[in-house]
């Protein structure tokens, strides 16, 4: 039934959306963090959207596919005194760019009340499809 | 104007509310696919669907299979695109190629909602009045 379809389609995009907010938090919470397991600093990491393919030509939602670490260089600090500073005195830190994590959450909150939006009024018109004919 | 409408209301606002939901499902994919990148979005033309819709043609004119007259020949399947889903015209474009409008798929699921619910007690009227013919009293 398409009424239940687009219940299903809004929960892959409440899905997608709370992924990547959970991955703006990773950044957030690693903006400062100067080693990671492979002894680097930490690299932002951010998810990929893909529409999913459709079943009944009307699309069947959204997924995240993979989550990909930035390219950008890290920003070097220079702080002589740190236990990674290099030879030069110079500290590879995360390539994390908050104002950049918080624009992007903001935009991930919206679309996330969008899917809430979208299901809240789907969920109404099922309730008054179960009324119909009394 | 008729003043004998041209399909039965029964049939009618079957038709509407199917193709009501099947609206609704699409412009919800649109809603989840508003930060996917290359994603075009995608709306279908009501009236000339529930046109069709109503005169019994099918929705996939490409659907039909071909005739295996021999035992080396090789089905091919129907084509499922369907020929009715559209592409919406965008009115700012964006940088990932997304053409998802939150605003206007916002209100137009709204919209599509309200008449939806309309269809709803249109049917739901019929049926009612159809009922309280059949019982021979007011329901």
């Amino acid at each position: 039934m398409s009424l239940l379809g687009s219940f299903d389609i809004g929960a892959t995009g409440l899905t997608a959306q709370a992924m990547r907010l959970n991955v703006i938090s990773s950044n957030i919470a690693n903006v400062d963090s100067v080693s990671g397991p492979d002894g680097r600093a930490y690299r932002a990491r951010q998810v990929v959207f893909s529409a999913l393919p459709s079943t009944n030509a009307a699309g069947s939602g959204v997924a995240v596919t993979e989550i990909r670490e930035s390219r950008e260089p890290f920003r070097r600090e220079y702080r002589p005194g740190h236990p990674k500073a290099d030879a030069a005195g110079y500290v590879d830190m995360p390539n994390v760019n908050p104002v950049e994590e918080m624009v992007n959450m903001i935009s991930a909150q919206r679309s996330y009340q969008m899917n809430i939006e979208a299901m809240n009024v789907s969920r109404q018109l099922m309730l008054k499809t179960l009324d119909l004919g009394k | 104007m008729n003043a004998v409408p041209k399909y039965d209301s029964l049939v009618f606002h079957e038709a509407a509310l199917k193709l009501r939901t099947r609206r609704q499902e699409i412009l919800a994919n649109n809603l989840a696919n508003s930060d996917t990148p290359g994603y075009k979005a995608r709306d279908i033309d009501f009236a000339k669907t529930l046109e069709n819709e109503l005169a019994g043609k099918s929705r996939f004119p490409n659907s039909i299979p071909l005739a295996l007259t021999h035992q080396a020949h090789i089905a091919i399947k129907p084509s499922m695109e369907d020929p009715g889903l559209l592409y919406r015209v965008p009115n700012q474009p964006s940088m990932d190629g997304n053409t998802v409008d939150g605003d206007i798929e916002l209100s137009q699921f709204t919209k599509n909602s309200v008449f939806t619910e309309a269809a709803l007690t249109f049917l739901g009227g019929t049926i009612r009045s159809r009922l309280s013919a059949i019982t021979g009293q007011a329901s």
